[in-house]
């Protein structure tokens, strides 16, 4: 067993942000950074066009607080969202000063683009590689740091939780497969989304929703598990993203006819220079779902991996693309092989991000008392019934940094080691790893079956349109497919680097997650933001104005509650684009 | 084209094995499958134990690196078809211990990482005011292309130097120090300059430039390293010339 | 980078593995690559660029002590052993010089009108000046 002040579970943008705020604040606090990957191959390195923070003149905090609210389809909670709006700013200073490349005008003050859902010029971006550049800036900087102790290549398996409160994680140590007590006065969990839920998504291996299954078996409810994000332009096969950046820089998108379709969708109408809030730069639930209508209009060209629209960057010539896009272009290049100066990007609609998470308050903590969590796997909430783009990382930042300096006040005030019972629940899991998962050997089937059909049947159940009959379904599919893992096979018996156990302990979460998806979104019987209900299509504001609130019962199956959303100065409205 | 491509893939387990062997595999060749695609495949259909690191598959987690055909390459950015009709051999990075397969151990750069302080030093080290640190394009040009390193440590792989000679903090080390000494922004030249400019720095170098043709993000370290030998050279001339004026 | 040590062997079934696999570096590991080659040819190099300065030095002993050394210098370089010696060190003295310009582009970093010049044409000055520097040698001996 080993003693930290503070456990942070995630070495992405959100964890490494409550690292280094406990370090600065609390300097005499010993803080744990544990994570599966090592922090720089955190899945936040993959964010392409930018992060959204008022700096430019004749931009306000109300403006982005607005846009933020009605991209949300007014399901964020608004002393969330205004908090947000007005820490962006400090934080992406911050990272400034610590070093990070942001793109620049002339007279070296920050540049700002455009992106969907904005009113204002408010993303700043390190050209098309923020997330990266974000990243690295953050980790190299928590470098300095030597009360942050890293746990490189641990994946955290439980939660040690007693007397209501969390005591700490067990994890496993990859390279050894020792199986450890990580303990702490305060957890916070900044493990990130859960795309991997799904067939084709712009998410890594990584993203495998452990921090919401870990929470929720520990007994911290999930909120809003019904909202998942599609965003529009991802390329076809391997559902890597082609960044809004390139609509923000002027990107058209057509159909099979060479048509600008969106104008058909009530987003405006098409002008050859981008529009603020119109047309491309609507917000991404609604564009997804205007994909699915084209296809339904046989607007779309069929190809190997499904039906795709183009993105048309040609008119922005080389130079623009290669100072504004680089990154856009290298993946065209090296994996579609066409030259986006010169050819149109097959796109479609891909699974990207995860607006519920972890029910927390704006300081991060969730039901659990001494369990914060911060980032994608978090719900606070500023993101609602749908995310704009480039809301997510200053989200990182502003809420890795409130819950880090919670946990940390959490800890301080709290002394005391973890008792007995702390600690024969690490021998039990040890046990469960060891013997039960490691030692079986009469498992007749492949972890990755399991797996494809879970994501096949969430695409099936909790795609852009849902209705209740295939929720239904898709829930018995995942029942049946948990007893599956129960005897499934882990081959892999060595305890050195076991990637098998590992996925294996991923698919369990990943089921928790889904089942937790479908009973929100079963629930939920109208359409609002990422969640449209065919069988149910409008907003019903009279009986869902309010976030979803999901905890396990004694049985083990998912109990659905709701829980009113904050509105503090933005009644319920029409959500306008293009108009 | 033929529909399948054999991989040989080195196999090593601790528990069960002194050294490394290979094993044999055919999976499905197809157009747009990556080199890690195949794994995939071995890993979901075939062999479950084999063990491999990747997550983002779009070339900038840096997780993939391994050797392919005897050269460091990203896995996720190089294409079965490039290699057919095969055998396609494929191995941990080499100079690097094996843990498992086809996963090394990289803990010798983390511990030199932090040693070259890639960090931005500032003298007036203060909290955040609302401004930020202007810099102009040009500025931000002069260091950006060795801000580009993902750790992939392909340029590692690739070094003979580090594989002789351990202790050489290495190409991505060694730019990411470059990438703050040239950030206008940066005041810590002067406290890098300490331990770059030593026999495990820079000097460690002789210009073999496998570092640069291995980089797949185009950082350049071997031109990092020139460039700061020219530095330290003019730095430590101008110190015995005029030791009134050092630093 | 783990506060933690290996020590405590884990409990169960399992008994702690022998540890990560060290390749050892072939003695032949420089014949496996073009660029290694190179790389060991050019470091190779610096014997014979030592071994042009003791030829010269070896001249300038002669020359200075009179010509019937001078002459008994240049029968001696004459011999077709020397000449051989010689010419292979040329081949290795203008392998690194050539590798030594080749590379200045990457130690410098020229401007003009706030824009990097392109690595080639900082390679084609020094190329440029070392042939108007042997232009002027030849010159100088010849002349
Ligand atoms: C392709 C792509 C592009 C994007 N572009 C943008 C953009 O332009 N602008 C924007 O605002 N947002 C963007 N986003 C969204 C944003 O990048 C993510 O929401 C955000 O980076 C998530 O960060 P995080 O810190 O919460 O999680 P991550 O960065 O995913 O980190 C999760 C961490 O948790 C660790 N972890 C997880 N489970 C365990 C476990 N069981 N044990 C131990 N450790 C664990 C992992 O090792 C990792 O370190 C993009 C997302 C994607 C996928
Ligand atoms: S310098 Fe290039 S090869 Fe080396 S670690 Fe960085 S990205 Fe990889
Ligand atoms: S998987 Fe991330 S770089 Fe290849």
């Amino acid at each position: 067993m080993v003693d930290h002040d503070v456990v942070v579970v995630g070495g992405g943008g959100a964890g490494l942000r409550a690292a280094i705020a406990i370090a600065q604040t609390s300097p005499r606090l010993r803080v744990a950074v544990v994570s599966k990957v090592y922090p720089m191959r955190s899945h936040t390195v993959s964010a392409e066009g930018g992060a959204a923070a008022v700096i430019a003149t004749g931009d306000t905090l109300d403006e982005h607080a607005h846009d933020t609210v009605s991209g949300s389809d007014w399901l964020a909670d608004q002393d969330a969202v205004e908090a947000f709006v007005a820490e962006a700013p400090r934080e992406l200073l911050a990272l400034e000063h610590w070093g990070c490349p942001w793109s620049r005008l002339p007279d070296g003050e920050v540049a700002v683009r455009a992106f969907g859902g904005m009113r204002k010029m408010r993303t700043w971006f390190a050209a098309d590689k923020t997330g990266f550049h974000l990243l690295h800036t953050l980790f190299q900087t928590s470098l300095k740091y030597a009360q942050i102790a890293r746990y490189d290549e641990w994946y955290v398996t439980t939660l040690l939780v007693d007397e209501d409160r969390v005591h700490g994680v067990v994890g496993i140590e990859l390279a050894t497969g020792r199986v450890e007590a990580i303990t702490g006065r305060a957890v916070v969990l900044c493990t990130g989304g859960c795309g991997r839920v799904f067939p084709f998504t712009t998410n890594g291996n990584i993203k495998t929703g452990d921090g919401m299954a870990l929470a929720y078996r520990a007994g911290a409810p999930l909120k809003d598990m019904e909202f998942v994000q599609y965003h529009p332009t991802g390329l076809p096969f391997t559902g890597i993203l082609i960044t809004e950046a390139a609509r923000a820089e002027g990107g058209w998108l057509i159909n099979k006819d060479g048509y600008r379709y969106l104008q058909d969708y009530d987003l405006g109408t098409p002008s050859p220079t981008p529009v603020l809030r119109s047309m491309e730069l609507g917000p991404r639930d609604r564009l997804s779902q205007a994909f699915v209508h084209e296809q339904e209009k046989g607007r779309t060209v069929d190809t190997p991996y499904g039906p795709v629209v183009y993105l048309d960057l040609r008119h922005l010539g080389a130079a623009m693309i290669d100072s504004k896009l680089p990154f856009v272009r290298e993946l065209c290049l090296s994996y579609e092989r066409i030259d986006p100066v010169h050819e149109l990007i097959p796109v479609r609609p891909v699974q990207h991000y995860m607006m519920g998470g972890v029910h927390t308050d704006l300081d991060g903590a969730t039901g659990l008392p001494g369990l914060y969590a911060a980032g994608e796997v978090a719900c606070v909430s500023i993101n609602g019934a749908n995310r704009l783009g480039s809301n997510s990382l200053p989200e990182l930042l502003v809420f890795g940094r409130r819950a880090g300096i919670a946990a940390a006040e959490f800890a301080a005030a709290h002394r005391g080691r973890p008792g007995p019972v702390v600690r024969s629940r690490v021998a039990d899991e040890r046990r469960r790893l060891e013997h039960d998962l490691l030692a079986r050997r009469d498992g007749r089937e492949r972890i990755a079956e399991i797996r494809t059909e879970m994501q096949h049947t969430m695409e099936g159940s909790a795609g852009i349109y849902r209705e209740a009959e295939s929720i239904v379904k898709g829930a018995d599919r995942l029942r049946e497919l948990r007893e599956r893992l129960g005897k499934a096979t882990v081959e892999d018996t060595s305890r050195v680097f076991n990637t098998e156990l590992v996925a294996a302990l991923e698919l369990e979460a990943m089921l928790d997650v889904s089942e937790t998806m479908l009973a929100c979104a079963l629930r939920r019987e109208e359409s609002r933001g990422a969640h449209q209900r065919t069988d149910f299509p409008n907003r019903d504001d009279a009986r869902y104005l309010a976030h979803s609130l999901v905890s396990r019962n004694p049985t083990g199956s998912p109990r659905v509650d709701h829980l009113p959303v904050t509105i503090t100065r933005w009644p319920p409205g029409e959500r306008v684009y293009g108009r | 084209m033929p529909d399948t491509i054999t991989l040989q893939v080195a196999r090593y387990r601790p528990d069960a094995d002194a050294a490394p062997t290979t094993q044999e595999y055919v999976v499905p060749l197809r157009e747009e499958w990556a080199v890690l695609d195949g794994l995939n495949y071995i890993k979901d259909r075939l062999d479950g134990t084999l063990s491999f690191r990747w997550s983002c598959r779009m070339g900038i987690c840096g997780s993939c690196g391994m050797t392919v055909n005897g050269n460091p390459v990203l896995t996720c950015g190089t294409f079965l078809t490039d290699y057919a009709p095969g055998p396609i051999r494929i191995e941990p990075l080499a100079n690097f211990p094996v843990v498992r397969d086809l996963v090394v151990e990289i803990e010798d750069f983390l511990r030199k990482l932090p040693a070259v302080k890639p960090w931005l030093v500032r003298e007036d080290e203060q909290g955040v005011d609302d401004v930020e640190f202007l810099q102009t394009p040009a500025q931000l040009a002069e260091y950006q292309q060795y801000s580009m390193c993902i750790n992939c440590m392909l340029c590692y792989a690739a070094c003979p130097v580090y594989a002789l000679e351990p202790d050489f903090l290495g190409p991505a080390a060694i730019a990411l120090a470059q990438r703050y000494n040239l950030d206008s922004r940066d005041q810590g030249a002067h406290q890098r300059l300490d331990l770059l400019a030593t026999a495990q720095g820079v000097w460690a170098c002789t210009y073999v430039g496998e570092c640069t043709s291995a980089c797949p993000k185009g950082v350049d370290p071997a031109g990092a390293i020139q460039r700061y030998k020219l530095t330290a050279a003019t730095r430590t001339l101008r110190s015995v010339l005029m030791p009134w004026a050092a630093r | 980078m783990s506060e933690l040590t290996r020590e405590s062997p884990a409990q169960g079934a399992h008994p702690l593995p022998a540890g990560p696999y060290r390749p050892r570096t072939s003695v032949f590991w420089w014949v496996r690559r073009r660029s290694y080659l190179l790389f060991v040819l050019r470091e190779l190099s610096c014997v014979f660029v030592a071994w042009f300065v003791v030829y010269l030095l070896l001249l300038v002993a002669a020359v200075h002590r009179g010509n019937d050394a001078y002459q008994g210098f240049l029968q001696w370089s004459g011999q077709p052993g020397m000449l051989v010696l010689n010419l292979v060190a040329l081949a290795f003295v203008v392998l690194h010089a050539i590798t030594w310009f080749n590379l200045a582009p990457k130690a410098m970093v020229v401007r003009l009108h706030g824009r990097r010049l392109p690595s080639r044409i900082v390679a084609a000055g020094h190329f440029t000046a070392w042939l108007v520097v042997s232009a002027l040698v030849a010159w100088l001996v010849v002349g």
